[in-house]
């Protein structure tokens, strides 16, 4: 077996799994180790299937191929993409932080404080911001001190100030408690900082390794455009594609495309069988 | 004390109200009020079939009730029709067929308003036994479930994902109110027992910041709703059901009223 190369087990280790909905895959042939002190980053385009790889982690969803095995007794902390609350439920913070398990006092407190809202403990939710709200979610979810944090976007209407604090947050989280983070983010710049490893999806994973090897990658150039690629450059200090004089790109491998944002956004249309099969291949074809 | 048919009108109505009020706040939490109206509609027919099965009326209705909520949860997993038309179609062919077979057993002699309006007249003491037995049992399996079923209202996904059990609290959560709508039938009747369920939490709701005042609230306001509505039906010989539900409906207009600005402001939220 290729595992055992170190000594802990994973938290959560997905094999080969895919989930299959109204006819078609939604995700398959998902690999994916998740180890303790690790963060690993799913990015893709819209309806990649990032929700749906990091439901299947924490067994939300069940795949219909391929297995889940969870590390035994594994604590999670889970932040959804979206929580519609009715507004006739009468919920404070406070009380959404032990909403899945009671809590102390001075516990919650203190997560409320790293998040940076302790002033909103009693505050009822249906007041909150956007940013606040997803403050108040991180929050309870890291409350429970959790194996293993999985984070669905979970910057999502903070602003730019906050968004940075946040991600600091969650590595300064992952570095005390020794936890797992998988984190789903559209976002290149910052989580790329943080984070191990990066899985680049779309109905299946297209890519992954180092935020750097990722974004050498031509999967993801392929996914994202070259542009998305040139601003990971940014970040990794190293341009790896020129603007030609006509407008046209000339990327790294020395391959020419049109514009740099030609295959932004959906993906769609691909059998994936095939591009799985493709994967490796030059795919500079265009 | 018992033996008097008024007494015991109100021993059962507020027993009742009490059990109503939390499992009412979830309904519209959940936003199920429709859901919660085809239910209590199929207990015509568990009535009907209590008939000619010659068994207690009760347990008809709470065996109909969980067996449409069950079809429902299978009729709604093959996705044809939307929940609503669903609900609308089980709701309405339900008491059509419970009111067919009752005419059609002409050999009973059925007081089908009773059923369908409440009777105090009709109350019992086997009665209050079903619904102070019955209204325990809900009480405490929601006491003891409240967390999950919190949490599966707030997201199934974040209670699963945390070890509580969203699909066993939706089951639990089916058969509660079943239960419910067996115990209520007789003092509110079949086409009211979702307004005893609702009006009473809607009227908590502004009275409350968390979910487990609304839910003492509504139970308080519920039996108030209960001792009104059936002192009034006493007093104009109206039936009780009706009578309770206007009651409540006047409690729940009242609670409109800017009365918050005489509380004190810290009572007012943010």
């Amino acid at each position: 077996m290729p595992t055992g190369q170190t000594a802990s087990p994973p938290l959560i280790d997905i094999r080969n799994a895919g989930v299959f909905r109204d006819g078609k895959w939604l995700v398959r042939d998902i690999d994916l180790e998740l180890k303790r002190g690790e963060i690993v980053t799913l990015i893709g385009p819209n309806g990649s299937g990032k929700s749906t790889t990091a439901k299947l982690a924490i067994k939300v969803l069940k795949p219909d191929e391929g297995q889940v095995i969870h590390a035994p007794d594994l604590r999670i902390g889970y932040v959804p993409q979206k929580l519609a609350i009715d507004w006739t439920l009468p919920l404070s913070v406070e009380r959404l932080i032990t909403l899945t398990s009671p809590q102390k006092k001075r516990d919650i407190e203190q997560a409320l404080e790293a998040v940076g809202i302790p002033h909103l403990a009693k505050a009822e939710l249906r007041f909150l911001s956007g940013g606040e709200f997803q403050r108040a979610l991180l929050a309870r979810a890291m409350v429970r001190k959790p194996d293993i944090l999985v984070l669905d976007e979970p910057v999502q209407g903070v602003d730019f100030v906050g968004e940075a604090a946040l991600y600091e947050l969650i590595e300064k989280l992952r570095d005390t408690s020794h936890c797992g983070v998988l984190l789903i983010s559209h976002d290149l710049h910052l989580v790329m900082a943080a984070t191990d490893r990066v899985i680049c999806l779309n109905g299946h994973i297209c890519c992954s390794g180092t935020p750097k090897d990722v974004a050498a990658s031509p999967e993801y150039a392929k996914l994202f455009g070259p542009r998305a690629r040139g601003s990971l450059a940014v970040y990794e200090h190293h341009h790896d594609h020129t603007h030609l004089p006509d407008g046209r790109v000339r990327h790294a491998d020395g391959s020419v495309t049109d514009h740099c944002h030609e295959h932004d956004g959906h993906h769609h249309g691909h059998d994936h069988t095939q591009t799985v099969k493709a994967k490796g291949e030059s795919t500079d074809a265009r | 004390m018992l033996d008097d048919f008024f007494t015991r009108a109100l021993i059962a109505g507020v027993g009742l109200a009490l059990t109503t009020g939390p499992l009412g706040c979830f309904i519209v939490w959940r936003r199920m009020a429709y859901f919660g109206d085809t239910m209590a509609h199929s207990a015509l027919l568990g009535v009907a079939l209590a008939f000619f099965f010659e068994i207690n009326a009760m347990i008809g209705v709470f065996a109909v009730a969980v067996l449409i909520s069950g079809l429902l949860l299978l009729l709604q997993r093959r996705d044809s029709l939307s929940t609503d038309s669903l609900l609308g179609i089980l709701s309405h062919s339900t008491l059509a067929l419970g009111l067919v077979m009752v005419a059609f057993m002409t050999w009973i002699r059925v007081d089908l308003l009773a059923f369908l309006f409440g009777d105090i007249l009709a109350v019992s003491k086997a009665d209050i036994a079903f619904i102070y037995g019955g209204g325990f049992a809900v009480l405490l399996v929601m006491f003891w479930l409240w967390r999950p079923l919190l949490a599966a209202t707030v997201n199934e996904d974040v209670a699963k994902a945390e070890g509580l059990r969203p699909d066993l609290s939706r089951i639990v959560f089916m058969l509660l109110m079943a239960m419910v709508i067996a115990i209520a039938m007789k003092i509110v009747g079949i086409l009211l027992i979702t307004a005893l369920l609702i009006i009473p939490a809607a009227t908590a709701r502004r009275l409350s910041s968390t979910p487990e005042q609304m839910a003492v609230f509504a139970s308080l306001l519920g039996a108030i709703a209960v001792v009104t509505g059936l002192f009034g039906s006493l007093r104009f010989d109206t039936p009780s059901g009706p009578s309770i539900v206007v009651a409540a409906l006047g409690v729940f207009i009242l609670s409109l009223l800017p009365l918050h600005i005489f509380l004190p402001s810290t009572a007012r939220g943010r």
